[in-house]
């Protein structure tokens, strides 16, 4: 069963009936998060880059015009990707196509509803266009994802209709360091509302969605599932088999790769390890084997510039 | 549950919930390896990309196992993606046939993604041919739908033109999600079936 935690009243004009079918219900977007679950999903730029993804084994991928890490070198002004590229790559693979927008722009994200895309990512990869605002997201057939680096910011995403939450990590760096924090910090938040549930104290969940500024059921949904109440993908800096089975160690229900992978030397095979790792990833020796087929010499290099990606969008 | 991708905890825990509701004992376990599929006595193959999953298969050479034993007529689940993983060809709406991996095991060809992409997935009331199946609410999400289907197969639920669940013997496929459903019984005529108990609607 998919938790309902968080529905609006007005989540039910978004549904559309067609016929006895009634599409875009939450449970069907937050469904479609549920299917991806031990999987990789993977940044891509060009058809050739999906068709690599996808026979080596990823869930889904991501369409940017530029990875993350090219992003950080060009510096500028990074939008969605040009939908014409987004066209062919739905043309040419048969696994979900995701694209990102820019935080707050709904313009773009209803442009890439147009297209067809089956998950829409609201990230701070992008360069934001509200500085106020997301984008409500309960007003999309297709459902969201969106990043986060604690609880109190995945709920609110979920409040404002995220079908599933990623950490934020930092993209494009190749340093996992961030989005074992965001996780930690996660996990840490998650084991805390689960006790205050379980004790059976209601005032205090009550303050706690107050501190957090959301509403009370989501908090409440927290505590009493243990975990958020959507699928949680971990993402930002992942770069080889083992940073991947890290994450899933930490109990993230997958991972996204982004520069991790094209711009590595060994795409190919950096990708079929990734999945390995990530499916085997309570079996180190297959993890083992995974992160054979890779050569650290081939890794990205990884950047430390200063520029965090992380504290994009407004803070509430 | 194979347990390779895909939503390997819903089925778990709608496993555990039928087992409960039937009064009967069973440990639902995940099954990664050759000695996993030895030991089971009932499989499903969960939703969740269904070439990702036939790609894993082969990091452990499960495969011909999970032949052997569904051949042996272990008693066999696929929803979704599980149902292609299932079949015995599976070509996609839009790019038509690929190289994916398939077991062969349900006398079917299944087209994939036949509804649509994710915006077009939807809810819908079906009539299961199952114990208690006559109103059950079906989750599609950019689901399959049975194109063809060979003798021994019997159609347990049609959408419209199209057929969203069958039957070959001990093994059964569905085009949508009982597992994401309130209604357990998909999971229950499972169960039977593994127990030696199913009763027909």
């Amino acid at each position: 069963m998919i938790s309902l935690a968080g529905e609006p009243k007005t989540a039910a004009v978004t549904a559309h009936a067609r016929g006895q079918e009634t599409t875009g219900t939450t449970t069907v977007k937050r469904g479609f998060a549920h299917m991806l679950k031990h999987g990789v999903v993977m940044d891509v730029t060009t058809v050739e880059q999906a068709q690599i993804a996808e026979e080596a084994g990823a869930v889904s991928v991501m369409v940017l015009d530029k990875l993350p890490y090219d992003i950080r070198q060009q510096g500028g002004v990074a939008r969605t990707a040009s939908l014409r590229v987004i066209e062919e790559i739905l043309d040419h693979v048969t696994i979900p196509v995701m694209a990102k927008c820019r935080i707050g722009h709904s313009y773009e994200a209803k442009v890439l509803q147009e297209t067809g895309v089956d998950m829409i990512d609201e990230s701070e990869v992008l360069t934001p266009a509200d500085e106020e605002r997301f984008i409500w997201k309960w007003d999309f057939t297709t459902p969201f994802v969106s990043g986060c680096k604690d609880l109190g910011e995945a709920l609110r995403r979920i409040t404002e209709g995220a079908s599933m939450i990623r950490t934020k990590g930092e993209p494009g760096t190749g340093n996992v360091a961030e989005a074992v924090k965001h996780v930690r910090i996660l996990n840490k938040e998650v084991r805390g509302v689960r006790g205050t549930y379980e004790s059976g104290d209601t005032q205090e969940l009550l303050r706690l969605s107050r501190e957090l500024k959301v509403p009370f059921e989501l908090v409440e949904e927290t505590g009493r599932l243990g975990r958020l109440p959507v699928v949680n993908f971990a993402a930002g800096g992942i770069a080889t088999p083992a940073d991947a089975a890290l994450m899933m160690t930490l109990g993230c229900d997958g991972v996204f790769v982004g520069s991790g992978v094209f711009k590595a030397e060994d795409p190919r095979e950096r990708a079929r390890s990734i999945v390995v790792a990530v499916t085997y990833h309570d079996d180190p020796k297959v993890v083992a084997e995974a992160q054979k087929m890779i050569d650290e010499r081939k890794s990205m290099m990884g950047t430390t510039d200063s520029l965090r990606m992380q504290e994009r969008g407004v803070n509430v | 549950m194979l347990g390779l991708q895909g939503d390997v905890e819903e089925h778990l825990s709608a496993t555990q919930t039928a087992l409960s509701r039937l009064g009967r004992e069973g440990e639902p376990t995940l099954v990664k390896s050759v000695e996993d599929v030895r030991r089971v006595s009932a499989l499903i193959v969960p939703g969740g990309e269904s070439t990702v999953m036939g790609g894993l298969s082969s990091v452990k050479g499960i495969i011909p196992a999970l032949r052997e034993r569904i051949s042996g007529g272990l008693p066999t689940l696929g929803t979704c993606a599980g149902m292609i993983v299932l079949a015995r060809k599976a070509p996609d709406r839009v790019v038509g046939e690929t190289n994916q991996i398939v077991l062969g095991a349900l006398d079917i060809s299944v087209e994939r993604n036949s509804f649509g992409r994710q915006r077009e997935s939807f809810e819908a009331e079906l009539r299961l041919e199952l114990p208690g199946g006559e109103r059950f609410r079906g989750v599609f999400i950019r689901a399959p739908a049975v194109k063809s289907m060979g003798p021994g197969v019997k159609e347990l639920a049609r959408l419209g033109e199209k057929v969203v669940a069958v039957q070959q013997g001990r093994i059964v496929g569905t085009a949508f999600h009982p597992e994401l459903s309130e209604s357990t019984l998909v999971h229950e005529y499972l169960i039977k079936l593994a127990t030696g108990q199913p009763e027909r609607a």
